[in-house]
């Protein structure tokens, strides 16, 4: 199977067609059209090798983990870290002992944010007053509330790193102030890798050596990179990265913190309970180690199982082969919404260091009415703030529509998807 | 196309709102101001009541609003102002109650309940919408922020 560049020219990335196969639900019709899934920054869908990874775990192998000596307690607890070894590959991690598996990015950021505010004062890792923590204005709200409420926890001070949201550069992060946003008083800089609203991949070279500099820590919300570049925790070079199963083929339920072993190890706790634990007093207790700490109580066991089978799928097909395809995907249909009147796209608008998700509005249609109409021909966009209400605020949008492709959608659909517009165009404007 | 939610009427008032625009001093003790959003999707709007004294009771005087949002947002929230101002507070909450009952049947509505369409008038065309229910908060978010500044200017005046 080939895919069509831009230009024109045929290139073989992978076969997009046996691909899709495997997807169940890439065969639905809605509204008897075809479905055209265009919302996977969203969430993504699950081929075969994920379903049946989990159902064969569930129907053959499955019972508690690191609990009970009995065989398939054995067998589930193997196959529970044999999925942690595997992620862990997936995002070049050396040891696994830096994979914690969590319900979500959400979870990830605000287990490291109230690990923090629970360090003892005056350690290392401890927040106070006169301290800092920077952020940028392209967070998902994941990535931003847990901070803002570990500031008001710990009198640490909430800065950001602005946006540009008009000119050739727009959307992506104004780093004028760098030097003075990140300085000698940060003690964590939290950004996302790739924007799920704008799309902008942001320099993460530049945003961690600075960090470096000044001794900050590093969250990196790697949501939406994880699944759609090459990712090297050894290259990015972040302390923690948060990243989740649902966006990447794998189920919903399960995310994954990785961070630093040596550093996870001296975090205190998020959550106590059971399998967090080493001695247990009725006084006080300690606690495990790494990875274990941060899994207080059962874990998500054939969700760990699946996410590991849908990093193997990926992997299969290559995620540096996935990246440059939706590049193309994205030239598509960045030059297409370029040739619609009233169009503009919220965020950089080439494909130079940017993802799949294009936000754009159209004049005089409210997003929602152009995804209801867009649903009408079977076309699934996302529309709304994107959980990213200040970037929508600093366009000045009350929300957007946004596309965004993965490694099963197709150059038809990016054009199902701009003769959509024009459907929809027609319609709002006859009314 | 959408032809179930989309009906002319709806369009009709998303083209047209009734009664748009902020009317009435907020200094007034009879005006009561309220800002709602739909925090899932970032529509808002600003509405202000005027209760006064009628013929049968206390009386909704007017009902005045700006707001930002999708079709069915505004244009449920013009249609509201149409079946509320100049009635009585007790009737006007029926009509709300009717309509809330309207977008919760989920495009099953019972036909013996109310005469509907004597009730809800214009309000009629948005039963396809009850079949969103992604929607159905866009079509309650006006009538939401009126029975909100109604209420409190029902107590301010006992």
């Amino acid at each position: 199977m080939t895919s069509l560049l831009p230009g024109g020219t045929s290139t073989a990335l992978y076969d997009v067609e046996a691909v899709r196969r495997d997807f169940p639900v890439l065969t639905r019709e809605i509204g008897g059209r075809p479905l055209v899934y265009l919302d996977n920054a969203s969430s993504s869908h699950k081929p075969v090798q994920v379903l049946d990874a989990e159902r064969e775990f569930v129907a053959r192998h499955y019972s508690n983990v690191h609990r009970g000596v009995h065989t398939l307690s054995q067998e589930a607890t193997d196959a529970y870290e044999q999925a942690r070894a595997t992620v862990a590959r997936f995002i070049g991690a050396p040891d696994p002992r830096g994979v914690v598996f969590t319900k979500n990015v959400t979870e990830a950021v605000n287990l490291v944010a109230y690990s923090l505010g629970n360090a003892p004062a005056g350690s290392r890792l401890a927040l106070g007053p006169g301290d800092e923590i920077c952020v940028t204005e392209m967070e998902h709200h994941s990535n931003l509330v847990p901070w803002q409420l570990l500031a008001q926890r710990t009198g640490a001070t909430l800065r950001w790193l602005p946006i540009t949201a008009s000119g050739p550069d727009s959307g992506r992060l104004d780093l004028t102030d760098l030097e003075r946003l990140v300085n000698e008083r940060t003690k964590v800089l939290a950004f996302v890798h790739q924007s799920n609203i704008l799309g902008t991949v942001n320099p993460v070279d530049v945003l961690v050596r600075r960090a470096r500099e000044v001794g900050a820590l590093v969250f990196l919300d790697a949501a939406q990179s994880v699944p759609n570049l090459p990712f090297d925790v050894r290259d990015v070079g972040a302390d923690w990265v948060g990243f989740t199963g649902h966006k990447m083929l794998g189920p919903s339920g399960v995310g994954v913190l990785w961070g630093r072993p040596e550093l996870l190890d001296e975090m205190p706790p998020f959550m106590g309970g059971g399998s967090m634990i080493e001695v247990v007093r009725m006084e006080a207790s300690t606690y495990a180690p790494a990875p274990e700490r941060f899994e207080a109580g059962t874990p998500v066991i054939s969700q760990a199982v699946a996410l590991a089978a849908a990093c193997d799928y990926l992997s299969g097909v290559g995620v540096d082969r996935v990246a440059r395809y939706e590049l193309t995907l994205t030239a598509r249909l960045l030059d297409g919404l370029r040739a619609v009147d009233g169009v503009r796209v919220i965020g950089p608008d080439t494909t130079e260091m940017r993802g799949s998700a294009v936000s754009f509005e159209i004049d005089g249609v409210h997003p929602h009415d152009v995804g209801q109409t867009l649903d009408e021909l079977g076309i699934a966009v996302r529309v709304g703030h994107h959980c990213a209400a200040p970037v929508c605020r600093r366009y000045g949008v009350p929300a957007t529509a946004r596309a965004s492709s993965y490694l099963y959608n197709t150059v038809e659909e990016i054009d199902a998807l701009l003769e959509g517009l024009e459907r929809v165009k027609a319609f709002w404007s006859s009314t | 196309m959408s032809e179930s939610m989309y009906q002319e009427i709806i369009l009709d008032h998303y083209r047209n709102p009734h009664h748009k625009g902020l009317r009435g001093d907020v200094s007034d003790p009879g005006v009561v101001e309220v800002h709602h959003v739909n925090p899932t999707c970032g529509d808002e709007v600003t509405l202000r009541v005027r209760l006064g004294e009628g013929p049968e009771g206390m009386t909704v005087q007017d009902v005045s609003y700006e707001g930002a949002g999708c079709s069915i947002s505004q244009a449920s929230t013009s249609v509201m102002t149409d079946l509320v101002i100049g009635r009585p507070v007790e009737q006007a909450m029926e009509r709300h109650d009717a309509f809330l009952e309207l977008m919760q049947s989920r495009g099953q509505l019972e036909p013996g309940r109310h005469d509907w369409e004597d009730v809800l008038e214009d309000g009629i065309a948005f039963a396809g919408v009850s079949r969103y229910p992604a929607r159905v908060k866009c079509a309650l978010l006006g009538w939401m922020a009126w029975k909100d500044a109604t209420a409190q200017a029902a107590a301010r005046a006992q």
